[in-house]
């Protein structure tokens, strides 16, 4: 285990200045929430919140078989994936668990961005010096280069076209506009006249960018942005919101919902590996193929009334048999319930199945119900 | 505003206002801004029996739960219904409105002074 201090991101003192608490997350020291996380989790929903997530890892992959080798590494068809694109996939081992969950974009032509969680950043490097030896491709861990920036909720995109200093690049060959940008794309820009990568992606169900800059722009960036959003209720947010916010959205989280243990298609991500268009070997394909074992846990949803959350690691019961474990779990702060993910028994994993959770001794009552929670489109 | 410096804590964020024969409980902005923003606050039945550093109650945030101890033996004689309604309290007011339970008791543990406490939470 590393027993070095956490790392700090390029907007620490920004951070610091505006009276954020702070808490270790995967290795560094982020923002938890900035005064309430409640009040950051409804800003989002409503108008727009401002995450800086650059603890997150930033890993390029270049080199002529770039993207052969991220065909053979990871589970998604990476070579299919058109320039500007991201796409949402898994990085496997031969057992077909999870390492971690990525996004990969084709970033520039022939030239790949990696996005993986900061508490699997090693792991993650590991495996891809592994796989890489054969493929004339390079790997470089550009981490501590980048800072990344998330900008999410409805009032993103007017926010970001007001921003001071940040323009279109007409050398970017991916040529988007703010407006033409689709969800899970890319495009270049610049930040007075400094390189700005703006991908249309997030972690919160609402619509949103996430702006990928070098860390010396880091905090005029930041400040910019804050400006622009002012008149459009843009606050800073932490990490507490960003993870009520996924868990509405139904996004899964590494080392609650996802880990070695489980495989894709046992979380509901059985979608993201093109078994049947992939042609390509890739690490993890036969376990994946073979599937889980028989009877294995299946992540569901969860939904119970009052005001008491079942939390991560409490059990699940049906009567007298225990039939699962929370994932993730909190009480809504949208829809006002407790909701929660739990890997359950496949016979109790139907929609409608009632359900008891052990919530520190008492049991609480809760239904099966179909994830996610919470949709942008059912508003 | 309550005088914080006339009140008593303990080392699990506790405050404790004595008057007379009887102990009015509640946790500290400290322990109410680590918690986040508190959602539900479950808190012991009057009448109900305390034993000193028993769990007692619980206060959830969205990120956590947050356990009451009760910083003395005693009685249960009031509850503070208002937060059990509205729980933000605990955040806004953990000195003023956002008391918690009053107990009574017949004989006070050794429990902090203001400056201990605050040397206590100096991170």
């Amino acid at each position: 285990m590393t027993t070095s201090p956490p790392k700090l991101s390029p907007l620490h003192q920004q951070h610091a200045d505006a009276g954020a608490s702070f808490t270790d997350f995967g290795g560094w020291q982020m923002p938890v929430r900035y005064s309430s996380d409640l009040a950051e989790h409804h800003a989002v929903r409503t108008a727009a919140g401002l995450f800086d997530i650059s603890h997150m890892a930033e890993l390029s992959v270049t080199g002529p078989q770039a993207a052969e080798f991220l065909d053979f590494a990871l589970a998604a068809n990476v070579s299919a994936l058109p320039l500007s694109k991201a796409k949402y996939t898994m990085i496997l081992d031969e057992q077909g668990g999870i390492i971690d969950d990525l996004i990969v974009y084709q970033n520039a032509p022939g030239e790949y961005l990696v996005v993986a969680n900061a508490g699997n950043r090693a792991p993650v490097v590991s495996a891809l010096g592994t796989r890489i030896h054969g493929f004339d491709a390079a790997l470089t861990d550009g981490t501590e280069a980048i800072a990344l920036i998330a900008v999410q909720g409805p009032a993103s995109r007017s926010i970001l076209e007001h921003t001071q200093g940040l323009t279109a690049a007409p050398e970017s060959a991916m040529g988007h506009t703010l407006a033409t940008l689709p969800y899970y794309a890319c495009t270049g820009m610049r930040f007075h006249e400094r390189p700005v990568l703006v991908a249309r992606t997030g972690y919160t169900g609402e619509d949103g960018f996430e702006l990928f800059v070098s860390e010396a722009d880091a905090a005029s960036l930041w400040s910019a942005l804050l400006e622009a959003g002012q008149p459009f209720g843009l606050v800073p947010c932490g990490l507490a919101a960003r993870d009520t916010l996924r868990l509405e959205a139904g996004m899964p989280l590494y080392g609650h919902e996802l880990s070695l243990d489980v495989q894709p298609v046992q979380v509901g991500l059985g979608r993201v590996i093109p078994l049947n268009t992939k042609s390509v070997d890739f690490v993890g394909r036969d376990a994946v193929v073979s599937g889980p074992r028989p009877g294995a846990r299946v992540l569901v949803g969860l939904q119970s009334e009052g005001k008491r959350a079942g939390r991560a690691d409490y059990a699940v019961f049906q009567g007298d048999s225990e039939v699962g474990i929370i994932t993730s779990g909190a009480l809504s702060p949208t829809l006002g319930y407790p909701i929660a993910m739990a890997l359950v028994d496949p016979a109790v994993s139907e929609v409608g199945t009632q359900l008891d959770i052990d919530v520190r001794g008492s049991r609480i009552p809760a239904t099966v119900v179909s994830l996610p929670f919470y949709s942008k489109e059912d508003k | 505003m309550t005088d914080l410096t006339a009140l008593k804590y303990t080392a699990e964020h506790e405050w404790v206002l004595v008057d007379g024969s009887v102990a009015t409980v509640g946790i500290t902005a400290y322990a109410a801004d680590k918690l986040g923003d508190i959602v539900y606050v479950d808190l012991p039945a009057v009448g109900s029996t305390l034993a000193e550093g028993s769990i007692v109650g619980e206060i959830e945030s969205t990120k956590s739960v947050g356990e009451l101890f009760a910083p003395v033996n005693g009685t249960v004689i009031e509850v503070n219904d208002a937060v059990t309604a509205n729980p933000e309290l605990v955040n806004s007011e953990p000195f003023d409105a956002g008391w918690l339970l009053r107990v009574e008791f017949e004989s006070l543990p050794a429990l902090l002074s203001h400056d201990e406490y605050a040397a206590l939470t100096n991170d």
